[in-house]
C-alpha cells in the first residue's frame, strides 16, 4: 500500500514537472509535426519520371512493350507479392505474359497511363490480346512509410533523454540525495520515472498520430490496438535503455554523450528514413540489436502490410527481452549519490 | 538526560584523505548539539554517517543504544546543506509529496503554522527567497515527526535577519523536545543555539563541552585586541596571539593591569579594543588560525 502511495507521489510530481515545463512540452509536440510537414512538402510531387511495371512469366523472345524507354520493368515470381505492390501503388502495371493478363489499380493515374501505353503499342502491332484485371488499394506515399520511423525516432529521443537526463539532473542537483534520505526505495523511484515517461510518451505520440492522421490521412491496414501495444513495448525498451545509461553518472556532459552514442546509430540504422533491405549483412545484424529497429519495423508492418501481433512475435520477444535486461541492469547499477568526493 | 546518540571512534577514509579521524561523542535527549569547524573539517561527513547516507570506514554509531539501522533511520529528519527539490512544484505540493513517503506524518497545517509557510503555499519553490526555502526544507525535515533532527549548515548564505528568524524557529522546534544535531561554521550560531558542541578541525575533535564551559575552560577575563603596528618592531607572539594580518589578541585577566604594562612600554593604545572571548577566539587559540583563513585555504 505504502509502495503505491510513494510511487504515485513521485509519479504525480514528475508529470507535473513535465507538463509545467511549457517550452519542453511544446518542443516534444512540435518537433515531429514539423518533420512530417517538411516531408509532406518535399515529397508532395511524384518525383518519378518513369513508370514501374511488374512482369510475370517474362517471354523468352523480345516483347515490344518491354523495350519501351522510361519504363522500369521488374521481374516477379510471386503473383501475390506483385499484386500487393499494385494495390499499394508501388507498381503501376503488372503483366503476365503466359496468361495474357494485366492488372492495374483503378485509383492509380500512373496505372491508367501505363495501361494506355501497353494497349496502344500491342494493338498497333496486333501481337497479343490482353485481358484486363483490376485491383483496388490506396497508394502508400513516402510519408505513410516514413511516419512510423519519425514517430519512433521522436519516442526514442523522448524516452532516452527524458529519463536519462532527468535522472542525472536529479542526481547532480541532489534531488536524489534528498529522496534517499526518505524511506523511498530505488524500485519505487525508478518505477515512477518509467511509468511517468511511458505515460508522457504515449500521450504525446498518440496526439501527434491522431493530429497528423487528420491532416495526412495515413495508410493503415492493421489494427490500432496492435500498434498501441507495439508502441508501448518499444517505448519500454527505450526507457529502460535510458535508465541504464543514467544509472550512475552525475555528469550531464558524459550522459549527453552516451545518450547521443545510443541514439545516433538508431537514427541511421533502424530504418527510420530508408529501408535496410539490400544493405550489407553487417549493417542488418547491427540494426537487429537496436530496440528502435524492432519498434519501427513492427509499426510499419502493421500500418502498411496489415501485420498482426502474431506475425510480429519475433520483434515483440526481442523488445520484451531488451526491456527486462536493461531494467534489471539499470536497477542493479542505480545509485542515488553522485560520483563521490 | 538520557543519551540519544553515541558515536565511537568514527573514521572515514577517502583514498589518501582522512575526512573524519576516530572521533567520539554523545548527544543527550532534547538538546541542541553542534558540530563546529571550518569547511573541510569533516562536519558534513560526520553528520552524513550519522544519517546513514555515508558508510563509515570504522567506528560505530548508536541511536537509543541500537546500532544504526533502517528502523532507527525512520525516527530522524534531515535538512541538507546543499539540496534541490523536484522542479515546478509549489510549496504545498512539495509537502504533500514528502508526506506520502512516510507511514506517520505531522499534520500539514501544524507544520505550515510552525514554519510560517501559509503565505507561500502556492508559490513555486524555486521562486522562494533563501530564508523561505530554508523554512520549507526544515518543514520537510520535520514531516515525519522525527525524534532527532539533523541540520547541516542551515543558515549558510542567509542574510542576518533571515538567520535570526531561522534561529527562533529552531528554538521553537527544540521546545517540542526534539534532539537537534547541527553543523555550522558560524560560531555565533553555535553559541546562540547549542547546549553542547564539539569543535572539529582536519577531521579531529579539538574541543568538546557546552559553549560557556569551553569559554571558561580556555579564557578568563577579557581579550585586548591591539593593532600590530603599535608594537613597533616587537614580535606579536611576545604579547599574545596574532589575529589576522594586522592585530594581536592579548588574554587579560586584569584589563587595567595589562593596559598599564603596555603604556609603561610606551606602546600606543590607538585602535585598542576590549572584548569578551567568543568561540571564534577559542578556535584561533586552539588551532593558531582563524576560521576564515582555513576556509580561504580550502577554497585555494
Amino acid at each position: 500500500m505504502l509502495f503505491f502511495k510513494r510511487f504515485s507521489a513521485i509519479l504525480k510530481a514528475r508529470n507535473l514537472e513535465f507538463v509545467r515545463d511549457k517550452s519542453s512540452l511544446a518542443w516534444s509536440i512540435a518537433f515531429p509535426v514539423l518533420l512530417l510537414v517538411g516531408f509532406s512538402i518535399v515529397f508532395s510531387g511524384d518525383g518519378k519520371d518513369i513508370y514501374k511495371v511488374g512482369v510475370l512469366n517474362t517471354p523468352t523472345k523480345d516483347a515490344v512493350f518491354l523495350q519501351t524507354k522510361y519504363i522500369e520493368f521488374v521481374d516477379y515470381q510471386d503473383t501475390e507479392l506483385a499484386l500487393s505492390k499494385i494495390r499499394q501503388h508501388k507498381l503501376d502495371l503488372l503483366l503476365d505474359y503466359r496468361l495474357s493478363l494485366y492488372w492495374i489499380n483503378d485509383t492509380s493515374p500512373n496505372g491508367y497511363m501505363a495501361e494506355r501505353l501497353l494497349l496502344s503499342q500491342e494493338n498497333s502491332l496486333q501481337q497479343k490480346e490482353w485481358i484486363k484485371q483490376t485491383v483496388t488499394g490506396k497508394q502508400i506515399r513516402y510519408i505513410d512509410w516514413v511516419l512510423p520511423g519519425i514517430l519512433g525516432m521522436n519516442m526514442m529521443f523522448s524516452c532516452l533523454f527524458g529519463v536519462g537526463y532527468v535522472i542525472v539532473r536529479y542526481r547532480k542537483s541532489m534531488v536524489l540525495k534528498r529522496l534517499n534520505a526518505t524511506p523511498v526505495s530505488a524500485l519505487e523511484f525508478l518505477s515512477a520515472q518509467i511509468v511517468s515517461r511511458l505515460f508522457i510518451v504515449m500521450c504525446i505520440s498518440t496526439s501527434i498520430f491522431i493530429g497528423c492522421d487528420l491532416i495526412f490521412d495515413f495508410y493503415m491496414l492493421g489494427s490500432y490496438f496492435d500498434l498501441l501495444i507495439i508502441a508501448i513495448l518499444g517505448a519500454m525498451s527505450l526507457i529502460s535503455l535510458g535508465l541504464v545509461i543514467a544509472a550512475r553518472s552525475q555528469s550531464e556532459e558524459l550522459t549527453g554523450g552516451l545518450l547521443n552514442m545510443a541514439s545516433w546509430p538508431m537514427m541511421i540504422f533502424s530504418g527510420v528514413w530508408f529501408s535496410l533491405e539490400g544493405s550489407p549483412e553487417i549493417i542488418q545484424q547491427m540494426a537487429y540489436w537496436l530496440p528502435l529497429t524492432h519498434l519501427v519495423e513492427s509499426a510499419r508492418a502493421i500500418m502498411t502490410e496489415g501485420a498482426n501481433l502474431y506475425d510480429l512475435r519475433e520483434n515483440i520477444a526481442i523488445m520484451i527481452t531488451m526491456t527486462a535486461a536493461f531494467l534489471g541492469l539499470g536497477t542493479v547499477m542505480f545509485r542515488w549519490d553522485g560520483d563521490g568526493r | 538526560m538520557s543519551v540519544v546518540i553515541k558515536v565511537e571512534s568514527l573514521t572515514k577514509q577517502y583514498k589518501e584523505l582522512t575526512a573524519v579521524d576516530g572521533i567520539s561523542f554523545s548527544v543527550k535527549q532534547g538538546t541542541c548539539f553542534g558540530l563546529l569547524g571550518p569547511n573541510g573539517a569533516g562536519k558534513t561527513t560526520t553528520i552524513e554517517m550519522m544519517e546513514g547516507l555515508v558508510k563509515s570506514s570504522s567506528g560505530s554509531i548508536y541511536f537509543f543504544d541500537e546500532p544504526i539501522n533502517k528502523r532507527t533511520l525512520t525516527d530522524i529528519g534531515i535538512q541538507f546543506q546543499h539540496t534541490a527539490l523536484q522542479d515546478y512544484l509549489t510549496v504545498e505540493e512539495t509537502l504533500d509529496m514528502f508526506s506520502a513517503f512516510y507511514p506517520k506524518v505531522t499534520d500539514k497545517q501544524t507544520l505550515m503554522d510552525l514554519c510560517d509557510l501559509h503565505d507561500i503555499a502556492d508559490r513555486d519553490h524555486k521562486k522562494l527567497s533563501g530564508g523561505q526555502k530554508q523554512r520549507l526544507l526544515l518543514a520537510l525535515a520535520l514531516i515525519n515527526d522525527p525524534k532527532i533532527l539533523f541540520l547541516d549548515e542551515p543558515t549558510t548564505g542567509l542574510d542576518p535577519h533571515a538567520r535570526r528568524n531561522f534561529w527562533d524557529l529552531i528554538n521553537k522546534v527544540k521546545q517540542q523536545g526534539k534532539t537537534i544535531v547541527l553543523t555550522t561554521h558560524y560560531m555565533d550560531e553555535a553559541e546562540y543555539l547549542c547546549d553542547d558542541i564539539v569543535i572539529m578541525d582536519k577531521g579531529k575533535i579539538i574541543a568538546q563541552n557546552s559553549p560557556q564551559g569551553l569559554l571558561s575552560e580556555h579564557f578568563s577575563g577579557a581579550i585586548i585586541r591591539l593593532p600590530i603596528k603599535n608594537l613597533k618592531d616587537e614580535k606579536p607572539e611576545k604579547y599574545g596571539r596574532q589575529f589576522g594580518e594586522s592585530h594581536v589578541d592579548i588574554d587579560a585577566e586584569d584589563v587595567e593591569k595589562v593596559i598599564s604594562e603596555l603604556l609603561a612600554k610606551k606602546i600606543s593604545l590607538e585602535g585598542l579594543q576590549v572584548k569578551s572571548a567568543n568561540l571564534d577566539d577559542l578556535f584561533i587559540k586552539l588551532t593558531g588560525h582563524q576560521l576564515s583563513e582555513t576556509e580561504q585555504e580550502e577554497q585555494a
